[in-house]
């Protein structure tokens, strides 16, 4: 999902700059108001940041025959809401573009809007609708996780299509190649950071009550 | 609250695993990262394209690239081990308070 340093028109870069900027201010403050009001969720906030910095640098093998990462977004976006990640995935990607030479300045405003603004969106609201069916909450997470990691590939085809649109076949055509590309190569990495997603947060809350400090679970059970 | 048993979190690692194996044992290629991939497809299409930016930095070889990766996954899975173990022990503490056992009552 990482667009290439210079690989983005200007005006796009911009552009996209331009719309992620809010959600990633917007995150910090959410950030900095619950290190503050909920002091005893530091440490699962740092392990939701944590989560992510591991997940988007392992590059795993897929079925078709190139490699990719999974973004681990979903973790921090189920348990913190959308906004957080925002501010998180952002400096994960700030990191890899200055230290990785992954990613890049110019095009980091494309990246967090795929990366830690649609996914985390995406897991959040796929969450939600799952509880709201009264899934359980092992595949709520799951879901979301998955797909959110699924969406933010999907994304980066759409930027790039925009940007590159395909001299025959348009828009269209460009988005169905890049997502060639990224999302047929994300399915079964999105399917382990589903899984993966389940573990950590059975270990976060196997033995606390985080779920039920969060709210995220109506019932309390002692 | 746990929220899967036993059993299903060990089915569920194995099917990391599996996700991650069956590719290298059954398909060849040259596993190359997507986001490189995507890159040369737009150069593929646009001869002569550059770059209109470089990256300021860039890690001297692959095997730095990935010594910088490895540093970025250690770490990540440090801070996670050391969450899991402050709050197990935590939950532990609690335990033991609640119900004494002999082991914490006073000799």
């Amino acid at each position: 999902m990482h667009i290439m340093e210079g690989f983005l028109p200007a005006t796009h870069c911009i552009f996209w700059g331009a719309i992620s900027a809010p959600f990633v201010v917007h995150g910090g403050m959410k950030l900095r108001r619950i290190m503050r009001e909920q002091p005893q969720m530091r440490l699962i906030l740092a392990a939701a940041g944590a989560f992510t910095f591991v997940l988007s640098a392992l590059k795993m093998p897929s079925v078709t025959g190139s490699s990719s990462h999974p973004t681990g977004t979903g973790l921090g976006a189920i348990l913190f809401g959308p906004p957080v990640m925002a501010m998180l995935g952002a400096i994960v990607l700030l990191f890899q573009a200055l230290l990785l030479a992954h990613g890049g300045l110019t095009t980091l405003g494309a990246n967090i809007f795929s990366m830690a603004i649609v996914g985390p969106s995406v897991s959040y609201g796929l969450w939600r609708l799952c509880r709201s069916l009264g899934f359980s909450i092992a595949v709520g997470v799951f879901l979301g996780a998955a797909l959110g990691d699924l969406s933010t590939y999907v994304t980066t085809a759409v930027e790039l299509a925009a940007a590159y649109p395909d001299e025959a076949s348009g828009y269209v055509g460009a988005f169905l190649k890049f997502s060639g590309i990224y999302a047929v190569t994300q399915v079964p990495l999105a399917i382990a950071e589903g899984f993966l997603t389940v573990i950590v947060m059975n270990a976060l809350s196997a033995k606390t009550h985080v779920l039920e400090e969060l709210e995220l679970v109506r019932e309390q059970m002692s | 609250m746990i929220v899967i048993s036993r059993l299903t979190n060990y089915l569920l690692l194995l099917g990391v695993v599996a996700l991650v194996a069956v590719p290298l044992i059954f398909v060849k290629g040259e596993y190359k990262g997507s986001d490189d991939v995507g890159t040369e497809a737009i150069t593929a299409t646009k001869p002569g394209f550059e770059p209109w930016f470089r990256p300021i930095w860039k890690p001297p070889s692959a095997g730095i690239e990935s010594l910088l990766f490895a540093v970025q996954a250690a770490f990540g899975a440090g801070v996670i081990g050391y969450v899991l173990g402050r709050i197990q022990g935590e939950a532990q503490r609690r335990e033991a308070q609640k119900k004494p056992t002999p082991d914490n009552v006073a000799h």
